[in-house]
């Protein structure tokens, strides 16, 4: 009956952990490859052409994944953070600053999409909407929280002071998001929307959901290779590091 | 608690008063950012009156900033943290005095200052009022949530331009309703919305930022 606990808290524990990772990664790799193809295939090929926006609108295939999961992962590495200053796990601390760059990636892909697709929508690689502005703080969130755990040398302390960054973070999004909004009203007027028309073709959700798919996946994939250098930098003390080392060179 | 509140407090300026050059240097550096901006697009009355009100917050944020690296770094050199923490009562508690003392020796200066800048920025009376007004209900958010991350850069390399990276994404809220304010007066209409929120972020931050910078202060002195 408590098995399901037991093991839980098992693969709590470094030591475990690493096999474990290294096993479903190739699992998270393929899914993301399978997924990605699929989506990618839908979104340049089965999808109907853009009545009003022409082809260029396909880089939403990639753009809204990117940005959809540059969103999540910052909360995901919040609630990473939250169980590493509750129950006082190292593994915990390392999901989440295995977790920060590749969300600071994403949330730069979804800016650098957005403004490819910009630049013939809108006429313009950047314009100051709500929705672009909010993107660009997150991405300042990510890059604050990596560059607090490179600044401090001890990692258990980088790991609780990164969580609190990541913890404070997560309730400001919310505020940031709508101060931004209102600021944007404000000044802006009806200039442009993001907002989508809402009949939109199926293809294109498919390949959509897709492709966001596979982007989790290659997220997932990303930050287990991550958390494994991680561990092994972090454990490179210990015996089993050293025995799976040395068995791995012989 | 209220009389640990009170001894913080007092003692805390008490050291701002001892060295004053450190108040007034912070107000300086004020003065002169927002100086150089009529320097940098040109003197047109115009133009001035409409960046007045964004230009003097963000300076004022920056002028904020430049005081928080010294909030804990010598109380956590000479072990008067360490005391702190082992007091009792919350350490929550002695960071909400060492936040307001903060905010009485950087936030109310610049307030007060800061008709005399609106006013070179050709800024309508009713506009300046609504400075001062904003610039009193917003800067103890700025004080309050400055303190997380000078709590969490305590003792580390670079921790100036660090403490900045962290703690200015998070004062876009502030900045965003203080320059609203005074822009709405400027524009003719109430600022009453813009002034409620900014007192709800203040008040908020006032609350739950303590309890944050009291974590990370326990993380920093472990």
């Amino acid at each position: 009956m408590n098995n399901g606990l037991l093991n839980w808290f098992k693969f709590a524990s470094p030591q475990s952990f690493y096999p474990l990772a290294g096993k479903m990664i190739p699992w998270f790799w393929a899914l993301a490859a399978v997924l990605g193809a699929a989506g990618l295939y839908i979104g340049f090929f089965v999808a109907p052409t853009d009545a009003q926006q022409g082809e260029g609108y396909r880089i939403i295939f990639l753009h809204v994944p990117a940005a959809w999961m540059s969103m999540f992962i910052y909360l995901v590495m919040a609630f990473w953070a939250a169980i590493g200053l509750i129950y006082k796990t190292r593994l915990s601390g390392m999901m989440a600053s295995a977790l920060a760059p590749t969300g600071a990636l994403l949330t730069l892909l979804a800016l650098w999409t957005g403004a490819f697709w910009g630049k013939p929508m809108w006429g313009a690689w950047w314009v100051w909407d709500a929705r672009l502005t909010s993107e660009l703080i997150l991405f300042f969130l990510y890059i604050g929280f990596i560059a607090l755990q490179a600044a401090i040398d001890d990692p258990r302390r980088a790991d609780k002071a990164g969580a609190i960054l990541a913890l404070v973070g997560a309730v400001n999004i919310p505020i940031i998001y709508f101060s931004v909004k209102w600021w944007n009203t404000l000044h802006q007027g009806a200039s442009v929307s993001l907002s989508k028309s809402p009949s939109m073709a199926t293809t294109m959700l498919w390949g959509m959901l897709l492709c966001a798919l596979a982007f989790w996946m290659y997220s997932i994939a990303v930050a287990l290779m991550r958390v494994r250098s991680i561990i092994l930098e972090r454990e490179r003390g210990t015996e089993w590091v050293r025995q799976r080392l040395t068995s791995a060179a012989r | 608690m209220l009389a640990l509140l009170k001894t913080v407090v007092a003692r805390d300026l008490r050291l701002a008063m001892r060295r004053q050059a450190d108040i007034v240097s912070a107000l300086f550096f004020f003065i002169i950012v927002v100086s150089l901006f009529p320097l940098g697009v040109g003197p047109e009355p115009d133009l001035l009156r409409r960046l007045a009100p964004g230009v003097l917050w963000v300076a004022a944020l920056l002028a904020t900033m430049l005081s928080l690296p010294r909030l804990f770094a010598d109380d956590f050199r000479d072990g008067t943290l360490e005391q702190l923490a082992l007091t009792p009562q919350p350490l929550a508690v002695a960071v909400f005095g060492k936040t307001l003392a903060h905010w009485l020796s950087s936030g109310l200066p610049l307030t007060l200052l800061s008709p005399l800048i609106g006013m070179q920025f050709d800024l309508p009376g009713d506009a300046v009022w609504t400075l001062v007004l904003a610039l009193a209900i917003g800067t103890p958010a700025l004080s309050a949530i400055g303190a997380i991350g000078a709590a969490l850069t305590l003792g580390l390399r670079g921790g100036g331009v660090l403490l900045s990276l962290l703690v200015l994404p998070l004062y876009i809220p502030v900045l965003i309703f203080g320059a609203g304010a005074v822009d709405a007066t400027a524009g003719g209409i109430a600022a009453q919305a813009h002034l409620s929120v900014l007192a709800a972020l203040s008040l908020g931050g006032l609350f739950f930022a303590p309890w944050a910078t009291a974590a990370a202060l326990r993380i920093a002195l472990e």
